[in-house]
């Protein structure tokens, strides 16, 4: 059995920084791997490790510094990675749900996996879709936002259950091959061993660009064009207290004590 | 133009997003003069079209097809009726459930997706409001597209309210052969002896207390406050809590007299569970923090010195 599972290395942003344009300066960002694929990876790397003969192979897009993050899954227990680039990228505005979609299909085309893990969505842009896309391009089936996994591989089907609003899950059996997207809480995942971290040094990354993929540039095109970033004005019309702990903490104390808080 | 909105239901019940659905649908109709449908998929559709004639909407398609929202029959509804009615701007609900269907529904339909929009406007095109670094940045979109599938997010619509007289048409559709997905049930995430709806005071604590063993300092403060203590995701994610203390989009709903939110950032997932308390608290280390914007009172600090000076104040 085949699992690849998608990880994306996301941009965070202090919590003090300044737009550029369309962009952060780099000055305010720092680089992580996205805390739902990190859950993915997890899913993935426990499911191989409950099996026979389980290859789990990472897939991201991105420079050449997503190595770092990609080597995160392979410490975590990923047997080797793909990271897909090329030079038409650096022109790319803006990596839309279907470019993203069209990569992504020519890598599973190329891999045949049985089963494709993905986070829900990135913490940068949000868009929250590639994996139930991906699913339809290439004919498997999907459910998004699932909190737990359980594999049947004999009887060709996954239960599964997706995390709906409200404290409410829905029960779903869905036919293998198909595309999951993971949310946070489903497992626990593990930090990088030493001997992982390691181990990863030595696994596999292959480099893929547009046309060993089987694409051309025009793969990149987006009708979706980013035209504006701004900070979110502050709305906030809040009492803020001012001085040290115990002076902001005293005056709290006593809204607090108006509100009836505390009165035995 | 014409703009094709899909309704959102589940156990019997239209989702609040439906409503905002209508207004949102209405808003990019009404920039071009044109038509808005409004589609409803599956379970009581005679009584959701009901609800869902409202002042605005032109046409209600009904779509029979078994009772609850399954997303093989959501997503060949959705083609098929595009196909019949041909909007411009094809609106679905950024829920759960649309996450579930709506990007299989623009890759097949080849349109490109914009999800989780906040706003928009339309002029020769669509301009869409996102969000991007967990609500940090605000970002406009254009498509250069002549027809686009947008997903919206629940809450940033107010809901349509006022009875309309739109046509209720009942769309033909069945999905060929079987279905890849089969939703078996429903339940209840794990209950326990608390119940965090039924609370007047909540201290919510979230992930600015860093460590397990840090949660003690925050029980200590609803010791103190004769609260409950209530938390955000990621204190759930990472098991310190149990999940029905977890107040939030996919938590509990509260809305108690006092709700005191320490080391929680206010990300629209959390706030959507809490917006409705009486007076909200917040203490954060970061000034510009969303929790910020929905507080009533706020200190900007450490909670390692903030919480224990509270406590003091009373013991």
């Amino acid at each position: 059995m085949k699992i690849l599972v998608t990880v994306k290395e996301i941009a965070e942003v202090e919590d003090d920084f300044e737009i550029d344009g369309l962009g952060i300066d780099e000055a305010y960002l720092e680089y992580d791997l996205n805390e739902w694929d990190d859950y993915a990876v997890e899913e993935a790397v426990q499911i191989a490790e409950a099996g026979d003969d389980v290859e789990v192979v990472s897939v991201t897009i991105g420079p050449e510094r997503s190595e770092e993050t990609i080597r995160m899954a392979l410490a975590k227990g990923a047997d080797r990675a793909i990271r897909v680039w090329d030079d038409a990228f650096e022109d790319v505005q803006l990596l839309d749900v279907a470019a993203k979609t069209r990569l992504f299909a020519a890598v599973v085309e190329q891999e045949q996996p049985d089963l494709v893990l993905t986070g829900v969505q990135a913490s940068d842009d949000g868009f929250g879709a590639t994996g139930v896309s991906v699913a339809d391009e290439v004919g498997f089936e999907w459910a998004a936002v699932v909190n737990k996994l359980e594999l049947d591989a004999d009887s060709g089907v996954a239960n599964v259950r997706r995390e709906l609003e409200g404290g409410v899950e829905e029960l779903t059996e869905v036919d293998l091959p198909a595309v999951f997207t993971i949310q946070t809480g489903i497992n626990d995942p593990r930090y990088a061993s030493l001997r992982g971290i390691r181990q990863a040094q030595r696994k596999e990354i292959a480099p893929m660009g547009l046309a060993e993929l089987g694409l051309d540039a025009s793969a990149l095109d987006s009708p979706i064009e980013l035209t504006g970033m701004s900070e979110p004005e502050s709305e906030s019309d809040a009492t803020i207290f001012e001085g040290d702990a115990e002076g902001a903490a005293a005056q709290l104390a006593e809204i607090l004590r108006e509100k009836g808080v505390g009165a035995q | 133009m014409t703009v094709l909105a899909v309704a959102d239901h589940r156990r019997g019940d239209l989702r609040d997003v439906s409503y905002e659905l209508v207004t949102a649908g209405r808003q990019v109709a009404d920039a071009t003069g044109g038509d808005l449908h409004v589609a409803v998929i599956s379970g009581d559709i005679d009584g959701f079209a009901e609800n869902l004639n409202l002042a605005g909407v032109d046409t209600v398609h009904t779509v029979e097809n078994g009772e609850e929202f399954n997303h093989d029959v959501y997503a060949g509804a959705v083609e098929a009726l595009y196909a019949d009615v041909e909007p411009t701007v094809l609106l679905m609900p950024n829920s759960v459930n649309g996450l579930d269907y709506a990007p299989a529904v623009a890759n097949a339909l080849d349109l490109p997706l914009v999800s989780d929009a906040v706003d928009f406007d339309y002029d020769d095109g669509l301009t869409a409001t996102r969000e991007m670094y967990g609500s940090k940045v605000e970002t406009t979109v254009d498509v250069d597209a002549e027809r686009v599938a947008v997903t919206i997010r629940g809450g940033e619509w107010p809901a349509a309210v006022d009875a309309g007289d739109a046509e209720i048409s009942a769309f033909d559709y069945s999905p060929d052969g079987e279905l890849g997905s089969r939703v078996l049930g429903f339940e209840e995430v794990a209950g326990g002896d608390v119940d965090i709806t039924d609370a007047d005071v909540l201290v919510s604590v979230g992930r600015g207390i860093e460590e397990e063993e840090n949660l003690e300092l925050v029980e200590e403060l609803a010791d103190a406050l004769g609260a409950t203590l209530s938390s955000s995701r990621p204190i759930v994610d990472a098991g310190w809590l149990p999940p029905n203390r977890q107040v939030g989009q996919s938590g509990k709903v509260v809305t108690p007299d006092v709700y005191l939110a320490v080391g929680i950032s206010g990300a629209v997932q959390h706030v959507a569970g809490m917006k409705g308390s009486d007076t909200i608290v917040a203490i954060n280390t970061d000034p510009n923090a969303p929790i910020f914007d929905i507080a009533d009172y706020g200190i900007v600090g450490d909670l390692f010195d903030v919480v224990p000076a509270l406590i003091e104040q009373f013991s």
